[in-house]
């Protein structure tokens, strides 16, 4: 059965499961694609509630495109298995998942159990935060689009270039504003962060998580203080979503500073697209660090 | 001169060439010592090399149909393409068979054992997961008393996709009495027209309730309205199909869903080939905002009875639920209400017997892992709609984490009979393996 391309100027519908892979569509597809995302950037991806109206955003959807690597396992296949759309299944020519051609890190080797916490087996899906991932992401978004509206794959390739000349401009930029701060010790909330602690030569020394997915316990919350204390750690990095009284408790104690980054596009006002993204976390990073004088 | 050649090979060079063999051999599989960066690093490219070589065998290939097809006379084997390009499916890639995996080390490395861990047959297996299910009482219940102790249930499910165009999903019950499949469909999610079809065993979608599994309810119980209504588990089920189409307007989510089934159930009898059950449900919902939403459902029910080959019952219900959970506060703060209110028309010989009964729920997240839960029973019998039982219960909710749950219900219940029961329930729930997300 071939692929209907639609016609000449109706827009692809495309539906991303998070803020960022839409920003990215929407560099890619310009004026030629009408890009939604169902999870907003500052709530958890993990958890989002399998609402009726997401089916309807599925059912009309051309271009399913989704972070993979079981970030959206828990919420997205009942959505797909109801969509009533053919092409967006799994097997379908209508599915992107965007994580089979990036960087994954933390790919786990070895037995994994839940005891572990809630572990991703197929690596960290947080991978967007990498500005060479925003690059291969984009590049199967344009592969993608191009197969679906052949006629347009020239104005795509254009668009794909021009994204790729300002990131690799701005990625200069946040790397040498980033450069004297290599090797930065500090702590997350959550393990959301490798791709964008690995890109800009950050250490990141524990969490304040005790295991991926559970809460805050008072037995790790004072190993973490201890530790902080030891290798003298200030920049404590958070979600927005979740709760900072445990991280405001710990920077109390160590005289740490909690920031709040934006994990995804979205993430905060600020955050619009994937380029504001970064500038974002990078400047407020910066300002913390000159703030609280880290090392 | 022959034994002053034995004598430089055992004293000269040859045993601190040894040495040195053995020290630089030896260095290698010390540096070897796995760094998982670098380990993650080898093994990426190592997809990446498959993926390659892959990709360039199909290249490959397909030019050579290209050219088989643009040449007039097909008999003329293109002689330029490569060999391996002979055959139109592309050829499978030879593996790399990592260091340390069955069958590494042999020429090429050999292929993984029959009934190995590592066969590639298993890579098509179900999703499996086991819920475990304990229930326990105290207090006084002369009516309806309850074990100390006992375990409810395992629900072992496995789910799967079975081809490009459906689903499958099995739900088992398992207990001490023994086994039962309570759902057992395949879903057809490839078809036109907004069209969604279920085949097998399943709940038949009356209101909400019916098909809530015991592992997704805040509850240790099911409401009075389920278990008078549906039979004593509180759910009935039964083979049949169900077609479900959404119906797109402007306005909300509106599905309308027709069932037919066997006709045999905990609610139903057939006593005829041709006595079926039939049900139909009608849902709209509507976001209110990202936080807040509002579900509305009216359902209907219909099939021979226990009572004669000419007597039937029929149900109907309406069923609404509203949501609010804040996006930023998800995993820390939410709130549900619902409420479904049913009727049962029970055909008798005595005439029919009209019952009506309801629940209304509040469940709201106090914490991460606190939850809390206020339900209200009334439920007439559908046999003696002048007996009437009514109920309150309190309920709180541990989460150690998203695996497994610990619940204490306080339940006041007063049965028609005018018999008061105060009892203290209490549950353990623990999942393995993976389960699928449930319909919202």
């Amino acid at each position: 059965m071939m692929a209907m391309a639609p016609p000449a100027r109706a827009a692809i519908k495309v539906v991303a499961t998070t803020e960022d892979l839409a920003a990215l569509v929407q560099e890619v597809g310009g004026d030629r694609v009408q890009v939604e995302a169902l999870a907003r950037g500052y709530q958890d991806p993990h958890f989002v509630e399998p609402k009726p109206s997401f089916i309807l955003k599925l059912h009309g959807a051309d271009l399913l495109v989704v972070v993979g690597r079981e970030l959206e396992i828990g919420w997205l296949p009942p959505l797909i298995t109801q969509a009533r759309n053919s092409r967006i299944q799994q097997s379908g020519d209508r599915y992107l998942d965007a994580s089979l051609t990036a960087h994954i890190l933390e790919i786990p080797t070895g037995e994994i159990t839940r005891a572990m916490g809630d572990v991703h087996p197929l690596g960290n899906p947080h991978y967007w935060l990498s500005p060479d991932n925003g690059r291969l992401i984009a590049r199967a978004i344009q592969k993608k689009l191009s197969e679906i509206a052949p006629t347009d794959a020239a104005y795509f390739a254009q668009r794909y270039a021009d994204f790729d000349r300002r990131l690799a401009d701005a990625e200069k930029r946040w790397t040498a504003a980033m450069a004297p701060y290599k090797g930065l010790k500090v702590v997350t909330y959550h393990r959301s962060w490798p791709n964008f602690t690995d890109g800009f030569g950050l250490d990141v020394i524990g969490y304040v998580e005790p295991k991926p997915g559970i809460p805050p316990s008072p037995s790790h919350t004072l190993e973490l203080i201890q530790e902080m204390k030891r290798q003298q750690v200030k920049i404590i990095i958070m979600e927005p979503y979740f709760d900072s009284k445990t991280p405001d408790a710990i920077a109390r104690d160590t005289g740490a500073r909690v920031i709040v980054l934006a994990p995804s596009v979205g993430g905060q006002k600020e955050a619009t697209d994937y380029f504001k993204l970064f500038e974002y976390d990078v400047n407020t990073l910066i300002t913390a660090i000159k703030e609280t004088g880290a090392k | 001169m022959s034994s002053r050649n034995e004598r430089s090979w055992a004293t000269g060079w040859f045993p601190a060439a040894l040495v040195a063999m053995c020290v630089l051999s030896a260095v290698p599989v010390r540096a070897q010592t796995p760094d998982p960066a670098a380990q993650a690093m080898r093994e990426e490219l190592t997809r990446l090399r498959q993926e390659f070589e892959a990709l360039k065998q199909q290249n490959a290939a397909l030019e050579a149909r290209l050219a088989a097809l643009e040449t007039t006379a097909p008999a003329a084997a293109p002689p330029a393409a490569p060999a391996q390009a002979a055959p139109a499916v592309p050829l499978p890639t030879e593996a790399a068979v990592p260091a340390g995996a069955t069958g590494a080390g042999g020429p090429g490395g050999s292929l993984p054992v029959y009934g190995g861990a590592n066969l590639s047959s298993k890579v098509f297996n179900p999703d499996m997961a086991v819920i475990g299910n304990v229930v326990g009482a105290a207090g006084k219940n002369d009516v309806q008393p309850s074990p100390g102790i006992r375990f409810d249930e395992a629900e072992v499910s496995f789910q799967s996709v079975v081809d490009p165009y459906a689903r499958a999903d099995f739900f088992l019950g398992f207990s001490p009495e023994g086994v039962s499949l309570e759902e057992g469909y395949i879903t057809f999610t490839a078809l036109p027209a907004g069209l969604l079809m279920k085949v097998g065993e399943m709940y038949p979608q009356f209101g909400k309730i019916n098909t809530q599994h015991t592992h997704a309810l805040s509850w240790v119980d099911r409401p009075l309205v389920a278990t008078n209504f549906f039979g004593e588990d509180g759910q009935f089920h039964d083979a049949g199909v169900s077609v479900s189409k959404l119906l797109l307007n402007p306005w909300l989510f509106l599905e309308a869903t027709g069932e037919v089934f066997s006709g045999n159930s905990s609610v139903f009898e057939s006593h005829e080939p041709d006595q079926l059950t039939y049900a139909g449900r009608l849902r709209g919902y509507r976001d209110l905002s990202d936080a807040a939403n509002l579900d509305i459902g009216t359902s209907v029910a219909y099939g021979h009875n226990d009572v004669g080959i000419s007597y039937a019952t029929t149900l109907a219900g309406v069923d609404a639920t509203f949501r609010y959970r804040p996006l930023a506060r998800a995993i820390y703060r939410r709130f549900l209400a619902r409420t479904e209110l049913m009727w049962s028309r029970r055909g008798q010989e005595d005439g029919n017997a009209n019952a009506f009964g309801f629940y209304a729920n509040g469940d709201y997240q106090l914490a991460r892992r606190w939850f809390a839960s206020v339900r209200f029973d009334y439920a007439e019998r559908p046999g003696a709609p002048s007996l009437a039982d009514k109920g309150v219960s309190a309920v709180v909710t541990y989460w150690p984490s998203e695996f497994s749950q610990i619940r204490g219900q306080y339940r006041r219940t007063r049965y028609a009979q005018q018999v008061t029961a105060n009892e203290f329930l209490f549950q353990f729930q623990f999942s393995i393996g993976a389960h699928g997300a449930h319909v919202f």
